[in-house]
């Protein structure tokens, strides 16, 4: 991800490659930083959950639901369990199920919108036909059916919502694939003999590349959304704490009742701030690499977590 | 006739999706693991011939293709199968709690598009103040928030003043029909704030933009220049011409939100169709699930299509 090169020094004033570009935007783009800033900070505490977590995962420290104190910032959970752990352990789970499941989607959505865009013709046709269908399917509804008939277990989990979100992905990467394919430099190479391949590997996929990092971002968010929901219907992995499966199990476990508010109130929050981060980046990032989006009545495309709108109004 | 083939051209991808999704519905089902007879025949001491004669009953002797024309067939006479857990017909279940969902979903839609829109003014007519960052970002805020967790947070912050949970007041007996609605109307109130929280940051943008848009017309400079007040210049003026975002959007989301209100209605135990969903995949009771996932499907389908026609009438340009 990007949030390396956010931190690079914007570049002098008149730059006008497309590198300098973004780093130019970006840095007038507070949201983006904040946005970065969050999944910078979420992701340390994520990947050296093993080292700074303050107690082992499953390590009982206190009484079941104890208040929050010096020694436990946040309270315990129904088991005893030191919450800021749970947090760091969830967030782990959360992010891996979030990229994993991009990763597949993005795989999908990359190979359906380069071979689309770049033979066109009757395979466009079928795929882009392929692509309604999927648009249109409430995925939530079908993400259940799918986990419910498979079975929990995280690599379902990841397979049902990697299959399930490709459709914007390949869309965009269509479009911009379209553009890039009759672009001088792609006949001239088409002319001196390339192959397809060759085309697609060393100039098509370079100049769509960035538009599929911001796309990428943007997927993680809808991924851990979805994740987190799977998990409180109970189609979680029983196995891995994630993030959802801790508000699920605060919930079942009653806590509310409990009047521990400390068991349930951080994970939620703590998704939602991954998931706001993510928007931030990603929309930003598209905003940059895509100027034409900013268009007022194009502008809903940067909702995929409740698609009102994204799916629908993309096609007209 | 441009304006009649895209009409026509939209309707029939409606139905060819609504025949995709049946069918997907009859593959993903019998790809779920053991089958009717499988279940039925795991007692004790079950002969090959009870096998048999279920396997006819049920009619999975017959080839998949054959099972296929059946299940159309009575998929067109509204036979959806029988529910394994209250042994109803599965269209009945559905139509119940379809008139149970519809209220909530549709107050739920009425909050969001109030708070949206209004907040989407302000922070069109205040941009560039702290105003619009703060309104833009509380949205954005909201957007982001697990639906069943943000229900889960109005019901710690709720409970005591406001029914958390279920319809109505089942102590409440032979209520007058005031007293009635009543008690409706303060069971609905938490679920469908939930949905009109996490939904409105959508509308708040859109209104947003659209409203950007036109307040950077010409028109909008010549009613300010009549000395015409603000509050008229939005309402006459600007918010008018930028309805129509709002419109199609309306239309879209009726049923994505039908579909996305399971999560709430598990929370609040609302006895809905998403709750109904929830309790199937509980009960692993496939008939109910396959009929409500084939209904939220249609529900989406049907609104996709009003929403693209909608979209047509009110700005003819559009014809692709």
């Amino acid at each position: 991800m990007s949030e390396a090169s956010l931190m690079i020094e914007a570049p002098p004033e008149g730059v006008s490659s497309r590198r300098g570009f973004v780093l130019h935007t970006l840095r007038h783009r507070p949201a983006a930083v904040i946005g970065a800033t969050i999944l910078v900070l979420v992701g340390l505490g994520a990947v050296l959950a093993p080292w700074i977590a303050p107690y082992a995962l499953h390590e009982q420290v206190g009484p079941v639901f104890g208040h929050p104190s010096w020694s436990h910032p946040l309270g315990l959970d129904d088991g005893g369990i030191d919450m800021v752990t749970l947090l760091m352990w969830g967030a782990r789970v959360s992010l891996v199920v979030g990229f994993a499941a991009t990763f597949v989607s993005m795989a999908i959505g990359g190979a359906v919108g380069v071979i689309s865009g770049y033979f066109g013709g009757a395979t466009d046709t079928i795929l882009m036909r392929i692509t309604d269908y999927f648009l249109v399917v409430p995925d939530v509804p079908l993400m259940i059916v799918v986990a419910a008939i498979w079975g929990p277990s995280l690599f379902h989990i990841i397979i049902v919502i990697g299959i399930l979100l490709w459709t914007s992905t390949a869309r965009v990467i269509r479009a911009q694939v379209k553009s890039v394919r009759e672009r001088v430099y792609v006949k001239r190479a088409r002319a001196l003999g390339a192959g397809h391949t060759r085309i697609v590997l060393r100039h098509v996929l370079p100049q769509v590349a960035p538009l599929l990092i911001a796309n990428t971002v943007l997927t993680v968010a809808v991924a851990i959304f979805d994740e987190t929901a799977l998990s409180f219907l109970g189609l979680g992995d029983p196995s891995r704490t994630s993030l959802g499966k801790v508000i699920e199990n605060a919930f079942e476990r009653a806590a509310i009742s409990s009047g521990a508010w400390w068991a349930i109130v951080p994970p939620g929050a703590l998704v939602a701030l991954i998931i706001l981060g993510c928007s931030l980046v990603g929309g930003s990032l598209e905003d940059a690499l895509n100027p034409r989006l900013r268009v007022a009545h194009l502008s809903a495309r940067t909702f995929r977590l409740r698609p009102l709108v994204g799916r629908g109004k993309e096609a007209l | 006739m441009r304006g009649t083939d895209y009409v026509l051209k939209r309707i029939a991808f409606a139905i060819v999706t609504v025949f995709v999704a049946v069918s997907i519905n009859f593959v993903l089902f019998r790809l779920a693991p053991g089958t009717a007879v499988s279940n039925l025949s795991r007692v004790p001491h079950a002969t090959q011939q009870l096998r048999h004669a279920l396997e006819k009953q049920f009619g999975l002797d017959k080839s998949k293709g054959e099972q296929y024309v059946i299940f159309l067939k009575q998929l067109v006479h509204g036979n959806l199968g029988i529910s394994y857990e209250n042994e109803q017909p599965v269209a009945t279940n559905l139509r119940i709690e379809l008139i149970n969902t519809l209220p909530m979903v549709t107050l739920g839609t009425v909050f969001s598009i109030l708070i949206g829109t209004l907040t989407g003014v302000i922070a069109a007519w205040r941009r560039g103040t702290p105003t619009e960052a703060v309104t833009v970002s509380s949205a954005l805020g909201f957007y982001s928030m697990p639906t069943h967790w943000l229900g889960l947070m109005l019901i710690i912050i709720f409970a005591g003043t406001l029914p958390t949970g279920g319809m109505t007041n089942e102590f409440l007996l032979n209520p007058g029909f005031w007293q009635h609605l009543k008690d409706l109307g303060s069971h609905v109130l938490l679920p469908s704030l939930t949905l009109g929280l996490v939904l409105y940051g959508e509308y708040t943008l859109i209104v947003r933009s659209a409203m950007l848009e036109t307040l950077g017309e010409d028109y909008i400079l010549t009613a300010r220049a009549k000395g015409l007040k603000p509050w008229t210049i939005i309402r006459k003026h600007a918010l008018r011409n930028a309805m129509l975002p709002i419109t199609t959007l309306v239309a879209l989301s009726l049923g994505y939100v039908v579909a996305g209100a399971i999560l709430i209605e598990t929370v609040f135990s609302w006895p809905g169709i998403g709750r109904a969903v929830y309790e199937a995949v509980l009960q692993r009771d496939y008939p109910m699930l396959q009929g409500a996932f084939l209904l939220l499907t249609i529900s989406v389908v049907v609104c996709n299509l009003i929403a693209d026609l909608l979209y047509f009438k009110l700005d003819p340009r559009i014809t692709t």
